[in-house]
This record gives C-alpha cells, sequence and structure tokens, in this order.
C-alpha cells in the first residue's frame, strides 16, 4: 500500500516537473526543488522495490521503477538545462523523431535486421554446427580446431568488414558474410563442449544397446549438448547485430541502420541517431529474448530451468 | 610427457597447414580472372606456372597470399621509422594506447560497481538487470554518438576512443566479478562469522581471493572487446592514425594487402594481450595457491 501511494507521488512530482521545464520561458526555483524531491521519493521507491523479497513478475518492479526514473531524470535535465540537440536529444525529442521517421526506421530494420542479420546468424550458426558434427566424428581435427577456435575468440573478427565488403559488394550479402564469421566459431567451440557433455554411464549404456553413432547423437549426445548450443546461440544474436551494424560503416547502400547512424551523426542529428539506436536496442533484446524463451522450451529438463 | 605434448600439437599444426594450403588455393580461384584479363589485354599467352606466379603477387589482389601479407608487415613495420603515418607500429600504438586506457577505466568501474551491487541489494535488484540486459545491445553502435557528442565538447583523439573501449570492457567486468564476489560458499562465510569477522575482513580474506578467477575470465573477455572498441571508434571519425584508419583507408582506396596486413597486426595485438592476462591470471593463481 505504502509503496503504491509512493510510486504515485513520484510519478507526480516527475510530470510537473517535466511539464514545468517544457513551459515556456527558464524553469523556476519550484521546478528545481519537485525535481530534488521527486528524485528522491523515487530512489525510496526503489530501495522498498529493491529490499522487498518478491519473486516472478513482482521483481520486474525495482528495475522498471529505476528505469523510469533514469528516462525521466534525462528529460528533465536535458530539457531544463537546454542541451543542445548535437549533444545530447531529450527522450521526448527521439520519440518524437522515432514516429515522424517510423517508415524510413522500417527500412532500415528490414535491410539491417530481417536480411543481414538473420540470414548471416542462420548461416553462420549453421557452418559451426555442422563443422562440430564433422569435428565430432573425427578427433583429429577436433584437437586441430578447438584452439583455434578458441584463439578466434580473442581476436577482432569485425576487422574482416572491409574484405567483405570487397568481395560480396555493397549490399546486405558482405553484412551477412561478415556476421557468418563472427558468428561461426563460438557455435562450433560450444558445440564441441556440448557434444562432450553426455556423462559416460549414459554412452556405456547406449553402448550396450548396441546403438550406431547417429542414434546415438540424436538420442543422448545432441540433448545434452543443447543447453551449450543455446549458450552459443544467445552469445551470437548480439554478436550478430553488432557485425551487421558496424560492416556498414565500411560501405552500404543508402539503407540500413549502420549507414543511417554514421550519415545522421555527420550531420550531427542525435535524435535520428538515437532512433536507431533504441531499434537497435529492441530488435537485439527481443532476438535474445526469442532464443532464450526457446532455450526454456528445448531444455526444460536442465537443473538451470527446472530451478 | 613428450609424446603427449606433440599429440596435442601436431592436430593444431595439421589444421594451420592446410588452412595456408586452401589459402593459396583461394587466392589463385580468386585472382585468376582479374590476371587473366589483364593478360589477354595486354596480348599475352601465360602458361599455367607464370599463371601461378603472377596471381601470388598481384599488386591489388581480391585475396592476397600469405607470403605478400607477411611481406606487408614486415615492410611497414621495419622500414619506416616509428614514428611515420607509413608505419604500422605507429598505427597499432594509436590503437593499443586507447584500448589500454579504455580497459583500465572499464576494469575500474566494472569493479567499483560490482562491490557497490554486492553491499547494497535495493542497487543489485534495480541496476542488475539492466546491466544483463544491456549485454543484449548491440553497444557498438553507441560508438559515433560518443565520437559526435565528446567532439562537441571539445575532446578528441585518445579520449572519445578510450571511453568506447571502457564501455565494451565494463559489462563482463562488472558481470564477472558479481558473480565472483557473491561466489563463497555458506560454509565458508558461516566460518567467518564463527570467528565474529567484521564486514571489510570478510570481504579482504574471503571475498576478493575467490572472486579473482572470475575477474580474470571478465578481463579477458574484455581486453579483447576493447581492442574491437578502439578499432571501431576510428571508423566513423575518420581518424587519420590507427588500425580502425588503416582498415578504412585501405578500404577506400582498394588496399587489399593493406587491409589484410592492418588484420593481422590487431589480430597479434589482441591475441597477446589476453595472452599476458592469461600469465598474470597463472602468476597470481600460484601465489594464492603458495599462501594456501
Amino acid at each position: 500500500m505504502r509503496t503504491a501511494l509512493l510510486a504515485a507521488l513520484a510519478v507526480l512530482g516527475f510530470a510537473a516537473t517535466i511539464a514545468g521545464v517544457h513551459a515556456p520561458g527558464e524553469p523556476d526555483a519550484v521546478t528545481w526543488a519537485g525535481l530534488l524531491l521527486s528524485t528522491g521519493l523515487a530512489a525510496w521507491l526503489v530501495q522498498q522495490l529493491g529490499d522487498a523479497a518478491t519473486t516472478g513478475w513482482r521483481a520486474l518492479g525495482a528495475p522498471l521503477a529505476f528505469g523510469a526514473t533514469l528516462l525521466a531524470l534525462w528529460e528533465v535535465l536535458v530539457v531544463g538545462f537546454e542541451v543542445p540537440m548535437a549533444l545530447m536529444p531529450a527522450p521526448s525529442a527521439i520519440a518524437a523523431r522515432m514516429l515522424v521517421s517510423a517508415h524510413l526506421l522500417g527500412q532500415d530494420f528490414a535491410q539491417t535486421f530481417l536480411k543481414a542479420v538473420l540470414a548471416g546468424y542462420a548461416i553462420g550458426c549453421g557452418a559451426g554446427f555442422g563443422v562440430a558434427l564433422l569435428a565430432d566424428r573425427v578427433p583429429f581435427l577436433r584437437r586441430g580446431l578447438l584452439p583455434i577456435g578458441n584463439l578466434v575468440a580473442a581476436l577482432p573478427v569485425v576487422g574482416i568488414a572491409p574484405i567483405m565488403v570487397m568481395w560480396f559488394g555493397f549490399d546486405w550479402q558482405s553484412k551477412a558474410a561478415v556476421v557468418v564469421a563472427m558468428n561461426f566459431f563460438p557455435m562450433l567451440v560450444n558445440t564441441v563442449a556440448g557434444l562432450a557433455a553426455a556423462g559416460a554411464q549414459e554412452r556405456d549404456l547406449m553402448r550396450s544397446y548396441a546403438a550406431s553413432h547417429g542414434q546415438a547423437l540424436w538420442l543422448l549426445r545432441l540433448p545434452a549438448a543443447l543447453p551449450f548450443i543455446f549458450t552459443a546461440l544467445k552469445v551470437n544474436a548480439p554478436l550478430a547485430l553488432i557485425g551487421a551494424i558496424v560492416a556498414e560503416f565500411f560501405g552500404s547502400p543508402t539503407v540500413g541502420m549502420g549507414f543511417r547512424i554514421t550519415t545522421e551523426a555527420a550531420r550531427l542529428a542525435l535524435d535520428m541517431v538515437w532512433a536507431e539506436i533504441v531499434v537497435a536496442a529492441v530488435a537485439g533484446s527481443a532476438f535474445y529474448g526469442l532464443v532464450a524463451l526457446a532455450e526454456r522450451a528445448a531444455t526444460f529438463w536442465h537443473p538451470s530451468i527446472r530451478g | 610427457m613428450r609424446s603427449n605434448r606433440l599429440d596435442a600439437v601436431l592436430p593444431v599444426i595439421a589444421v594451420c597447414t592446410g588452412i595456408v594450403l586452401l589459402w593459396y588455393l583461394g587466392a589463385v580461384w580468386l585472382n585468376w580472372q582479374v590476371v587473366a584479363d589483364m593478360q589477354a589485354r595486354a596480348g599475352n599467352a601465360p602458361d599455367l606456372a607464370q599463371m601461378l606466379s603472377l596471381t601470388l603477387s598481384h599488386a591489388r589482389p581480391l585475396l592476397p597470399a600469405p607470403h605478400q601479407i607477411i611481406e606487408e608487415m614486415w615492410r611497414s613495420i621495419t622500414l619506416p621509422p616509428i614514428t611515420s603515418p607509413r608505419s604500422l607500429v605507429n598505427h597499432a600504438g594509436v590503437t593499443l594506447s586507447a584500448a589500454l586506457a579504455g580497459f583500465g577505466i572499464g576494469t575500474l568501474a566494472g569493479v567499483l560497481l560490482a562491490v557497490a551491487i554486492i553491499h547494497v541489494r535495493a542497487l543489485e535488484r534495480s541496476l542488475m538487470p539492466w546491466i544483463v540486459a544491456s549485454q543484449a545491445v548491440p553497444v557498438l553502435a553507441l560508438a559515433p554518438i560518443v565520437i559526435v557528442a565528446l567532439g562537441a565538447l571539445g575532446m578528441t583523439g585518445l579520449l572519445p576512443k578510450a571511453i568506447i573501449a571502457a564501455y565494451l570492457c565494463f559489462f563482463p567486468v562488472a558481470i564477472g566479478m558479481v558473480k565472483g564476489l557473491t561466489a563463497p560458499d555458506a560454509l565458508a562465510r558461516d566460518l567467518l562469522r564463527t570467528y565474529s569477522a567484521t564486514r571489510s575482513q570478510v570481504f579482504w580474506t574471503l571475498r576478493v581471493p575467490t572472486s579473482l578467477p572470475y575477474l580474470f575470465a571478465g578481463l579477458k573477455v574484455a581486453v579483447a572487446a576493447s581492442v574491437v572498441g578502439a578499432i571501431v571508434a576510428e571508423l566513423p571519425t575518420g581518424a587519420q592514425a590507427g588500425l580502425g584508419a588503416r582498415l578504412l583507408a585501405g578500404s577506400y582506396f582498394g588496399q587489399t594487402i593493406q587491409i589484410w596486413a592492418a588484420l593481422a597486426v590487431a589480430a597479434i595485438v589482441s591475441a597477446s594481450l589476453v595472452g599476458l592476462l592469461g600469465l598474470a591470471e597463472r602468476a597470481v593463481a600460484r601465489r594464492m595457491g603458495a599462501r594456501a
């Protein structure tokens, strides 16, 4: 009850302060005092929510309150101090830009995410998985590939972007190629590790049933490897988005999220850049979330899911 | 023992040799058309051996042969003085200093935040989900914003690049450190409680030593990320120096050998940083083992 009252007060306080800074003329002392008061209330609220022992959906209260407070503070400070657009646009300006340029943002999203990221992700993860199956059959190959795969994790793979642009042209194919290169090795290393994860007893049991290599793989070792494979799929999701966006810095058709970010940043139109970032952040989190949901559905038996 | 080491090294050598062979084949195959066209225009009819040597020594090949890349690296590392803009050492130094500065800032910030998070419960509840969620966000897309915003404040050169690198370093270190600082099991904590240890004693004698392996795992990810961050930060500004600038210039002027040489140097820098951290980790582990 007290928490609800606190939340209502904090929301009211921030609403009043935001209205205060948006009103014409210099914001007066009352507005700044209101800001201090609302921030204090919000901090108290976050503290209350964080200390309450909650589970499930209610555990989202503290992070949501924290995020909303930051957003409100950002709005008030940027508008109140008249920070220039070239330095930091206000959230309201970004939201307005997103509404106005929704069509353009949609085109960029289709070019970068739906074409380059998804194609590259599917091919890269698929190829890594396939080579891992092969390496599993040929121990010599596995012992040779694993150290190289671990080494590649330490390398700036995204640097091959200019070469891929040269080979595959400016369009999305070159971006997909960069994504393939970035996704291949995490998938390879994780799948190989996962295929070795099945216990010796279970493997002996399969052998006592005279199961063929394929049967043991399909019935025992692939299911046992699923948590590892999903780890790679989750690691690769943001990597794919980063690869596609950065590859567009090296040349692209006049559409795409990376292209828009560089050109609009050069024109100091930071509201558009932030709008693209918001799209990228939402797309990246949603992509990751979908993979995590698929993981819960596919590895329901794993201790980390059953809790 | 000896044969064990041979068993481990032989497959790696074999696979590397295979990659180099495939690379040469790929270079011949990819450059064949260009060279053949050029020779036909010049009215020459080279035989196979000549074609092979021509495809492997083309000045602007689609795929340069490994020996061309090594030659270019050797030329641009040893010949020009280190301060000259043609020296790869100079470019690598510019990128390395930004990456290391960012690594330092990011690690410090990450460790401090982790310490704050384990001591303030509300902070963990409210902040930790955002830190984890931000892992799924393509952070590097922020690079142009940071550069432009800091440029508007009159900050150019090393600092904006270091900040981007720091931003990339921050998350793996913070997450690893929180995991590590909360890793001590209940038994060890109970033991310290029976000794009536203070909070700071628990922190220094139990939490910090337990967290070190987690910290090093985070640091290795972070240092590789800091090199990527420094390189990418050089892209949107049209920087004059640095490995990223070298990549960009190479891609504008079609200098493929230069791109590959810069990539190879970036790979060497990054791999040696991770290797150094591995050595440091081993040294620390040995000291802790000796103390226990």
